[in-house]
């Protein structure tokens, strides 16, 4: 062993030895070691569905490793539970905030380990003035009698940043911790993190801003797959090495011809607009265009608008302003089920919450959309339903004994083919897909994929919007990146490179942050 | 060294127990239907049967509702309310008719005219209900509760809380016929029997076989992914609010036409029967899950509990402790079939 990764193995705090995590279906972790170096920004990178959350909670104790080894100071520990990792100093900032709304920020910040006088009588006044104390040095003036339900997400980050600092933690880990921050309070949350540094806490820090994780970290752990990709000191690489690292060798992309543009196109979106509730925007003066036969890629970070305008788009957000022409007829005011009719379908994020009726068969949710195609009368062609149902799952290769089936018996790549089926059993002209790729495994991806490009190839317009790069690239024949709510670049494939998207993708966040203030 | 054989899924192993607990209610009703003939003498005679095929078609009828306003998430209180209001509105018209003071007359509509207009009325609370709970955004529990009030109040200041006697109608005002639908028979079968037949199979047809019923199941299921899917989730809940009052406007009817009379208090706690039916009948309270027919079913059950302990002269106090714990065992049931349900998805899954 090397002198300084010796001593680099003295300095680590904690630290994780040939961790693995197997889930039904999916091994998420495959032998991955880690070490948490004290009074250090440990920066764990990688692309969605890397293994980093999972490693991250194994290391907070949210879940057990299947085989591996966890040391704390040396010694080997086990975590039964987030509890019982608190308990040994190691907290957690969660990127979904785990605040009770309908409490105030001192009753959060001191939920788990009240202050109590006689063993029953919860000591508020000390809680005020602790948590006075503790936005004091967030910089915040945020009230300890304030409702959490009533602070803007941003502040609401603070508390969950004060929750895991009223606790004395060792070792803390964050989680995308800037991602709902201006740029004004991302500088004050990294003056924090200097003084837990100097205070000899370690940092784990998880952040898809690279700018940020060059500015700020010591380490850099590079996850890929599941797998270790490369460990380094951050004074020694740059972002494109990271990018690299993470992104790895594509695999070619097919060349295809570019679609032949015709000259009015399929989907063309002017200036639209969707106000957030805090007088900013979730989608700011868009304007787009997909032509039949053509696969958009829309690229960007968490909180970038993707969602809000696919949701604008397909009449879930009756509130926006501006203009949808599909093959020349507006859209927007018209509801759900008329828009579907025209010919928009949408794949959304969240399978489990918006995507699929759980409790229903694989046959009923398939229909769900298109049941207006099976009508003989006042009822549904139970012979014609089956018939088209059938026929769906075999073009997709929906991995199902019966289409009797519930939904949820099926794994994650074949739910998602499931809502992709619904969507097509509708006869769409634009496919709008959020996140396809996202929690199901590399072959059901790699066949979603190949769907969708087969798709293009029958004159569908298909715009899909993905945080991950290698997913932009193996299938865009356009990239357009969004930030801030903001379209901030539009590229051909040919043209577009990784750090092209990176650097379009970070430059409107900070804007867009000031907007949100 | 293991020989592999490539086999496609394996098929859907269902357990006998899992089988079992799928069919709970039928095999209740069964066991209460082999418990009282045993017990009960005459209990299977052909005229305690259509007795009992009477009494149970009132909740039925109301349960049925219910089953479209819970596989939606939804609950509708205020059944037992309307069921008085409606027998309320048909009495007066009935006995007192429609006074038109500015002419010095006073309307007697026909029977069927009478029985329209309750059942309007019933449809009018049932839509005043889905319009607070969709656009008003009230919850189902407490935009009914308050529709309970309202309606048995309503029902009160009809008759300013007295008694419609003798609705038989008079030859003179072609008002008669009205006891047919309670105290009627066709061929020996009782009318509300034949109505709860008609009724229970158009409802199981739209449940099972059209886009609305499949909507219904999808919104209860999953509001969300229903809306995004094109379901036009308000006007889904608005439907089901105003069936459920159709259905307890109709078993209104029947009420005050078995008794020859409407009081502004019957129907009271009805609801509640009819929720304990639905349940019973494997409808789940979380919304998307439950059929019509296991309803009709468990209303049934229930039905037969009651008379059947009746006629074995079991006190009635004992009568509400049995019903109180058929239902919970039944919620207990239905726990263990989810749970196990679960089990197997996810055993198949890893397997």
């Amino acid at each position: 062993m090397s002198a300084p990764a010796l001593a680099a193995a003295d300095a680590a705090i904690l630290r994780a030895e040939q961790v693995s995590k197997v889930y039904p279906g999916t091994t998420a972790l495959h032998a991955v070691d880690f070490s948490v170096r004290r009074g250090a920004v440990n920066v764990l990178l990688g692309e969605n569905g890397a293994g980093k959350s999972t490693l991250m909670k194994i290391l907070a104790g949210a879940e057990q490793p299947s085989s591996g080894h966890l040391f704390l100071d040396g010694t080997e520990v086990s975590f039964t539970s987030v509890n019982d990792a608190a308990a040994q100093g190691i907290g957690i900032i969660f990127q979904e905030l785990n605040l009770c709304p309908n409490l105030s920020v001192a009753e959060n910040i001191f939920l788990g380990h009240p202050t109590v006088r006689f063993g029953i009588d919860i000591d508020t006044a000390s809680h005020a003035e602790r948590t006075r104390a503790l936005m004091r040095r967030l910089e915040h003036a945020i009230d300890p009698h304030a409702l959490v339900g009533d602070l803007r997400i941003a502040q609401q980050q603070i508390v969950e940043i004060a929750k895991a600092l009223a606790r004395d933690v060792r070792i803390l880990i964050m989680d995308e911790p800037t991602s709902a921050l201006s740029a004004t309070e991302v500088e004050i949350l990294f003056r924090v993190i200097g003084e837990l540094k100097a205070a000899d806490v370690a940092i784990v820090y998880i952040s898809h801003r690279l700018e940020e994780l060059v500015r700020i970290g010591d380490t850099v752990t590079v996850l890929r797959d599941g797998r270790l990709q490369a460990t380094a000191e951050m004074r020694d690489v740059d972002i494109p090495w990271l990018i690299a690292q993470m992104v790895g060798t594509m695999a070619a992309p097919a060349i295809e011809p570019p679609p032949s543009l015709q000259a009015d196109p399929l989907l063309h979106i002017k200036a639209v607009s969707l106000r957030n509730p805090h007088g900013g925007f979730y989608v700011d003066r868009v304007s787009l265009q997909v032509a039949a036969g053509e696969v958009v890629g829309l690229y960007g970070l968490l909180g970038a608008g993707r969602s809000e305008l696919f949701e604008v788009l397909i009449g879930a957000q009756p509130d926006a302003q501006g203009s949808v022409l599909l093959d020349g007829t507006e859209l927007l005011g018209l509801p759900i089920a008329a828009r579907i009719r025209r010919g928009v379908a949408l794949v959304p994020e969240d399978r489990q919450r918006e995507g699929l009726v759980q409790c229903l068969s694989v046959s009923d949710n398939l229909s769900l959309a298109s049941l207006w195609r099976f009508l003989r009368g006042p009822e549904i062609d139970a012979a014609r339903e089956r018939d088209a149902v059938v026929r769906m799952i075999r073009d997709l290769l929906i991995k199902v004994s019966s289409p009797d089936v519930e939904v949820t018996a099926l794994s994650g790549g074949n739910q998602q083919k499931v809502v992709i089926g619904k969507a097509l059993l509708t006869r769409p002209k634009l496919l709008l897909l959020d996140e396809p790729g996202r929690g199901i495994d590399v072959g059901a991806k790699a066949e979603v994929f190949r769907t969708m490009r087969n798709l293009a190839r029958e004159g569908l317009g298909v715009m899909f919007a993905t945080s991950d790069l290698k997913e932009v690239f193996a299938v865009a024949d356009r990239i357009v990146v969004m930030a801030g709510g903001r379209i901030t670049g539009d590229f051909a494939r040919a043209d577009a490179t990784e750090e092209r998207l990176v650097a379009a993708a970070n430059q409107g966040a900070a804007a867009a942050a000031g907007v949100a203030r | 060294m293991s020989v592999a054989i490539s086999s496609p899924a394996p098929a859907r192993r269902t357990s006998p127990l899992l089988l079992l607990l799928r069919l709970r209610t039928l095999i209740a009703l069964f066991l209460v239907l082999g418990f009282f003939s045993a017990t009960a003498p005459n209990f299977l005679d052909l005229g305690t049967l259509v007795l009992l095929a009477k009494h149970v078609s009132i909740n039925a009828l109301l349960a049925i509702g219910m089953t479209f306003v819970v596989l939606t998430g939804g609950i509708d209180l205020s059944v037992g309310s309307i069921v008085g209001l409606a027998g309320m509105v048909a009495g007066g018209l009935i006995d007192r008719g429609v006074p038109l003071h500015v002419w010095h007359i006073t309307l007697f509509p026909d029977v069927p005219v009478v029985i329209a207009i309750a059942l309007a009325v019933g449809v009018l609370v049932g839509a005043i209900n889905g319009v607070l709970v969709t656009w008003l955004s009230v919850a189902p529990f407490i935009a009914t509760l308050g529709t309970l009030y309202v309606a048995r109040g309503t029902a009160l200041l009809v008759s300013n809380g007295e008694t419609f006697p003798n609705l038989v109608g008079r030859p003179q005002f072609h008002n008669t016929g009205f006891p047919i639908m309670g105290a009627g028979t066709v061929l020996g079968i009782p009318v509300s029997v034949i109505l709860l037949v008609v009724v229970g199979a158009i409802a199981a047809y739209v449940a099972a076989r059209t886009p609305f019923g499949r909507r219904v199941y999808a919104v209860g299921g999953n509001e969300r992914a229903a809306l995004l899917s094109g379901v036009p989730v308000e006007r889904v809940k608005l439907f089901v609010y105003m069936i459920s009052g159709a259905c307890a406007a109709l078993a209104g009817l029947i009420v005050a036409s078995e008794l020859v009379a409407s009081h502004p208090a019957s129907g009271e706690t009805f609801e509640l029967n009819a929720i304990a039916a639905t349940v019973l009948g494997g409808t789940s309270l979380v919304g998307g899950r439950g059929t019509i027919w296991g309803t009709i079913i468990g209303a049934f059950v229930i039905g037969i509990l009651a008379d059947g302990l009746v006629m074995l002269g079991v006190s009635s106090f004992w009568q509400m402790v049995i019903k109180g714990l058929v239902i919970i065992a039944a919620v207990v049931l239905d726990q263990l079939q989810r749970r196990m349900q679960r089990r197997m998805a996810i055993q198949a899954q890893a397997g």
